[in-house]
């Protein structure tokens, strides 16, 4: 009995368990309807596309972390411009691959800075900040890759798509990102004052820790994670598209949300993003096995959220 | 004489370990008006929300009319005709005078209920502030602070179709100017004339002197004084108030209170807009205690204080790393999704690094010491800062500050709802860190705690207006500052 | 109307005079301003876009975008925000060109339970004092989900009532001007007129006080989102009345334009300060300057110089943040 309730509450504390759970749950189902074939490989992709998800849902997480109002609408613009600049750097030239990533990663971090400096200087909300900002991106993003489709180079195209043992080499770069990012919040005085300023911003700068410098490198740090993420996109689906990130607004909110990091601020969960990234994906695979459409999909994934964020509770229900 | 309004008869209320009142027996009368007065913390806003049925009482009965009432709440307070003023504005910012008078009245509604809610709104205004100059298709955001308080106390009296016998004002001339002032008191005079009672709550004694016919004193959550206005003068009210009757013990706790700091000031202070008057000054080893009425600038002070550090000199002047302990927890202090040692260590997080990143033993080891020499008592640094009580959540608060490299310690009422045990652990400790060189300045609303203190200011209406070396203090004083006379 | 008694009525209650605020003017004038300096862009670059013709044109999907922005003005209205009205419009489309022509009654049904889903879902943020962005996120996939289910390819048909109605010509004034007017005045009696509209607004500025006389905020919640469920599926039909066949996600970009119109016309994101008629200027503000830009052109700087299609968008944003800057200096300077 006690025993049970340890480990009852051992989940509350590592929510994260729910949504590796839940993507295992709909992994057997999907090997079952798939009559156990593919069961290895069915992980083996979607760790590979969790990995884009992951790094856009990495850079989000931060955002959200910092407490009510914080979101970054303008990772999907961010993204598509970014994939552009990577591929025009690059040229299709295998020595410009490190030039392409660094101006990817370049701009954006310049689009995270311009979100912060609108927040802070026109004194608006971060939504309409980066809402406003992702109108703008997205037509420069249009005018800067006009009628160019530039392949990537093909080095990097190859690594992008590498495998080892059947695990995408990328998935392990981002593994590793990922554990990094944990570290940041949880062993960096940068981390913490996110986590601080998310819980309680008012105590935070009563605590001596640095506000604005927190959300600015926060911001610039979704940014530059979108940027990074585009490039990576540009090489794996072969070439630079604007609406490469449209599917990653929502879905970058959605596995921050599934993933257990609290919506209230505060508390970040790295591995919820790796299980609700999983997840997501496992969805999509099931759904398309069994013959449903995307519209299942869309449905499925908009019911799971608001029953997570519906158990999970808000601000006030949390104290 | 008429039957009671309302009565209370043995109300008690406790919050946890906190007894806010103590056995109060109150009843109100039709043709009445009453003064309220004690000092902070005497239970007066508890009693208020007592009577306008916001907060239900722990034992003790309310009756009304003869009958006993024994679900009182905010429905029957309505349904008696009891209304509040309350100090906190309770208008929507963003809505008209007229719309904000629709939203207390529900019968205001239908065609041309703008119309009729305007006109109500503005007859009350004109009979209340002859000259207020408020239309009533005004947003209450473009008014001043004065106007919007006279809105909120017009407001209180319109009436529509419930009854209207009481009506509490709680500090109502706080942003009204002297003569807008006479104008609300001599209405409520009237008022009362007509069979309505109302209650005033005011540290301006005066007024309370002058406009009421009965006054109430408390003191400790008790009634302690309950007479004709008559029977007091002002000299009785600050005795009765402040208990020096009692022989109160004037002896110092503290001997180092006589001795004189030396060195130049850490922190010199002088409130905003002011440029001559008593400029606050601490030098290292001294207590500094900031006294008055709870919400008279002293914790703006402090505030402004924290945000100088590091700053140049100006107006507030302050010399070496600043930290702050919280009074209200939850708002200002406390992360709540984190343990009792991350909440101590988060004040100094730079200086636990190794190379980019935090020591977990370094911190730890911060967190352990100061958790043995204040005495947090839990079985473990890394349970939930929730975990303690708030005894030891406020422990937990003064850990991080003087866990830190600060040197001036910024104190905002921290013993708010503390038990006596934590506060004898925190009185010493302070007192030790004081003798190591430390400065503190301590906003505290509990006179007892002045006593720990080399000097105090007290504050009124955002300025200082005295300054009292430890060996001058007197409750007496205090009180006496705190509710000093407008300069006629 | 002379004589004493109507001196004596003079006397007793002297009007303050209204105290004149430039700073307010200006900021109220803001959205008004914005649309006549588009105007005369448009008219300085082509004289023929200002005419009956140029303005259906140009205005033609600017009902539907109206109806949404002021759907998402009732939730701003409350203090929340809804990222979901555009997948609805869009859904709402669908189930228009699906099931409206050929069996109106399922048609209509389906629309109503969804006008009930859009207020329970006020009642849930309530209850549960949950963030309305997420939860309105969520619902976007809901609908785009349900949408795609209804309609996987795009298509359908537009009932020929509503076509009809939608392609109404009005003499002289383009019927795209007469319906954001008309809409304009209704939703500015509805939320800034009666008496209901006055607690909306009071629970978007100082919940607490409406809940302490006695106003019940579920009941406030649930209403404002209802409405936005009305007229976003109001929203839906002009958009199907319009382009007379739907696709899933043919509103998608509503969602962000709403919002930007909602702002655009004066609306502040908390405390229930909001303006209906400035929301509709702002929605016909930003259609007319994306629609507007193809006509720009600027010979006197650059020969042969036109600012791209792809800038229509861009030119969205760069409006927005240019108001909310102008806004952020008059706040400023009022602080």
């Amino acid at each position: 009995m006690s025993g049970q309730l340890a480990a009852l509450s051992r989940l509350r504390t590592r929510p994260w368990i729910w949504s590796f759970l839940g993507a295992a749950l709909v992994w057997a189902l999907a090997v079952i309807l798939a009559g156990g074939h593919g069961a290895w490989s069915v992980i083996t992709t979607a760790i590979a596309f969790s990995a884009f998800t992951v790094l856009v849902g990495l850079g989000q997480m931060f955002v959200i972390t910092l407490g009510p109002g914080n979101i970054d609408l303008s990772l999907p613009a961010n993204i598509g411009l970014a994939s552009a600049v990577a591929m025009k750097v690059m040229d299709g030239s295998d020595g410009r691959i490190a030039l392409g990533l660094l101006a990817a990663v370049a701009a954006g971090l310049v689009i995270g800075i311009v979100n912060y400096l609108l927040i802070r200087l026109l004194r608006i909300p971060p939504l309409i900040a980066t809402l406003s900002s992702s109108f703008v991106i997205r037509s420069v993003g249009i005018s800067y890759g006009r009628g160019l489709q530039i392949k990537p180079p093909l080095a990097f195209a190859d690594l992008v798509v590498a495998r080892l043992g059947g695990i995408s080499v990328l998935a392990v770069l981002v593994l590793l990102l990922s554990i990094l990012a944990g570290v940041v919040l949880a062993r960096t005085v940068y981390g913490r004052s996110v986590l601080a300023v998310g819980q309680n911003i008012r105590a935070a700068r009563l605590a001596g820790l640095s506000v604005r410098r927190v959300r600015f490198l926060t911001y610039a740090l979704c940014g530059a994670l979108g940027g990074l993420c585009g490039a990576l996109l540009a090489g794996f689906t072969g070439g630079s598209s604007l609406d490469v990130g449209a599917e990653y607004l929502l879905t970058s909110i959605a596995v921050v949300v599934i993933g257990g990091t609290s919506v209230a601020g505060g508390m970040a969960n790295v591995p919820g993003l790796w299980g609700a990234a999983l997840m997501l994906f496992m969805i999509a695979t099931l759904l398309n096995s069994s013959g449903l459409g995307i519209g299942v999909r869309d449905l499925m994934t908009g019911l799971i959220i608001i029953a997570v964020i519906t158990l999970a509770g808000g601000r006030r229900s949390l104290r | 004489m008429d039957r009671e309004i309302i009565q209370l008869n043995a109300v008690t209320k406790s919050f946890g370990a906190v007894q806010a009142l103590r056995g109060v027996d109150l009843s109100i009368q039709p043709g009445q008006a009453l003064g309220l007065v004690g000092h902070n913390g005497a239970g007066k806003s508890t009693l208020m929300h007592v009577l306008t049925g916001t907060i239900a009482p722990t034992t003790g009965s309310i009756a009304s009319g003869g009958g006993a009432r024994p679900d009182y709440g905010v429905a029957i307070a309505k349904r008696l005709g009891i209304r509040c003023v309350f100090q906190e504005l309770s208008l929507c910012p963003n809505l008209t005078v007229a719309e904000n008078t629709r939203i207390m009245h529900p019968r205001l509604r239908g065609f041309g209920w703008r119309r009729r809610a305007g006109r109500l709104i503005t007859r009350q205004l004109d009979t209340m502030f002859p000259d207020h100059g408020i239309r009533s298709d005004t947003v209450i955001s473009d008014l001043s602070i004065g106007r919007r308080q006279m809105v909120e106390i017009a407001r209180a009296f319109t009436t529509t179709d419930d009854p209207l016998r009481l009506v509490i004002l709680d500090e109502p001339t706080s942003s009204l100017d002297p003569s807008t002032s006479r104008q609300l008191l001599a209405f409520t005079r009237r008022f009362v004339a007509d069979g309505g009672a109302t209650i005033l709550i005011s540290h301006l004694l005066h007024e309370i002197l002058d406009y009421c016919d009965r006054i109430v004193v408390m003191r400790d959550g008790r009634v302690v004084a309950d007479e004709g206005t008559a029977a007091f003068d002002r000299a009785k009210l600050i005795v009765t108030m402040g208990g020096a009757a009692e022989g109160h013990a004037a002896e110092a706790p503290v001997s180092a209170a006589t001795v004189a700091a030396e060195g130049p000031a850490r922190v010199r202070y002088r409130p905003k807009g002011e440029t001559g008057g008593t400029e606050l000054t601490a030098q290292a080893g001294e207590i500094i205690g900031l006294a008055g009425l709870a919400g008279h600038g002293q914790s703006d002070c402090l505030v402004e204080v924290f945000d100088a550090a590091g700053g140049r000199p100006g107006r507030v002047s302050v010399q070496g790393p600043v930290a702050l302990v919280a009074g209200d927890r939850q708002t200002d202090g406390i992360f709540p999704l984190w343990s009792i040692a991350d909440n101590i260590t988060v004040r100094s997080l730079g200086s636990l690094t190794q190379g980019p990143l935090i020591s977990p033993q370094r911190a730890d080891a911060l967190a352990e010491s100061w958790k043995q020499r204040i005495g947090i008592r839990t079985p473990d640094i890394h349970n939930n800062i929730l975990s303690l009580s708030g005894g030891n959540q406020q422990k937990a608060l003064f850990a991080r500050a003087l866990g830190s490299d600060a040197e001036i310690i910024l104190m905002d009422d921290p013993m708010r709802g503390v038990d006596i045990g934590t506060k004898l652990d925190v009185y010493g400790l302070i007192r030790e860190e004081a003798a190591r060189g430390r400065t503190f300045l301590w906003y505290t609303t509990e006179m007892d705690e002045l006593e720990h203190c080399h000097r105090i200011y007290i504050f009124r209406n955002g300025r200082i207006v005295a300054a009292l070396p430890r060996a001058e203090l007197t409750e007496e004083r205090v009180i006496h500052s705190s509710f000093q006379e407008a300069v006629a | 109307m002379s004589g004493p008694a109507a001196l004596a009525a003079e006397v007793r209650s002297p009007r303050p005079p209204r105290q004149f605020n430039a700073r307010r003017l200006f900021r109220t004038a803001l959205p008004a301003l914005s649309l006549i300096i588009v105007l005369l862009a448009i008219r300085d670059f082509n004289p023929r876009a200002i005419s009956y013709f140029g303005f259906n044109l140009m205005l033609n999907l600017a009902v539907p975008v109206a109806l949404a922005t002021v759907a998402q003005l009732c939730i701003i209205t409350v203090s929340d925000l809804d990222l979901s009205i555009g997948n609805y419009v869009g859904f709402i489309a669908c189930v228009t060109t699906t099931w409206l022509p050929t069996r109106p009654w399922l048609g209509a049904a389906v629309i109503l339970g969804s006008i009930v889903v859009y207020g329970a879902l006020g009642a849930l943020v309530q209850l549960r004092q949950l963030p309305s962005i997420v939860v309105t996120l969520g619902m976007s996939f809901v609908w785009l989900g349900l949408a795609l289910l209804i309609r996987p390819q795009p298509g359908g048909t537009a009932p020929s009532w509503l076509a009809g109605f939608m392609g109404v010509h009005v003499p002289f004034v383009p019927f795209p001007i007469v319906a954001a007017v008309v809409l304009a005045i209704v939703m500015h009696i509805v939320l800034m007129k009666t008496a209901f509209g006055a607690v909306l607004r009071g629970a978007g500025g100082n919940p607490a006080a409406v809940a302490r006389s006695g106003w019940s905020l579920l009941r406030v919640k649930t209403t404002a989102y209802a409405m936005a469920g009305v007229l976003g599926s109001l929203s839906g039909l002009a958009l199907v009345g319009v382009s007379s066949s739907a696709e899933a996600n043919m509103a998608d970009g509503y969602t962000l334009l709403s919002i930007a119109g909602a702002i655009l016309g004066g609306a502040e994101f908390v405390g229930g300060r909001i303006s209906p008629v400035g929301a509709v200027i702002g929605a016909l503000t930003l259609q007319l300057a994306a629609v507007a830009l193809n006509f720009f052109q600027l010979p006197e700087l650059l020969p042969g110089f036109r600012i791209p299609p792809e800038w229509q968008v861009g030119a969205q944003g760069l409006i927005l943040i240019l108001i909310l800057a102008v806004r952020a200096l008059i706040n400023r300077g009022e602080a």
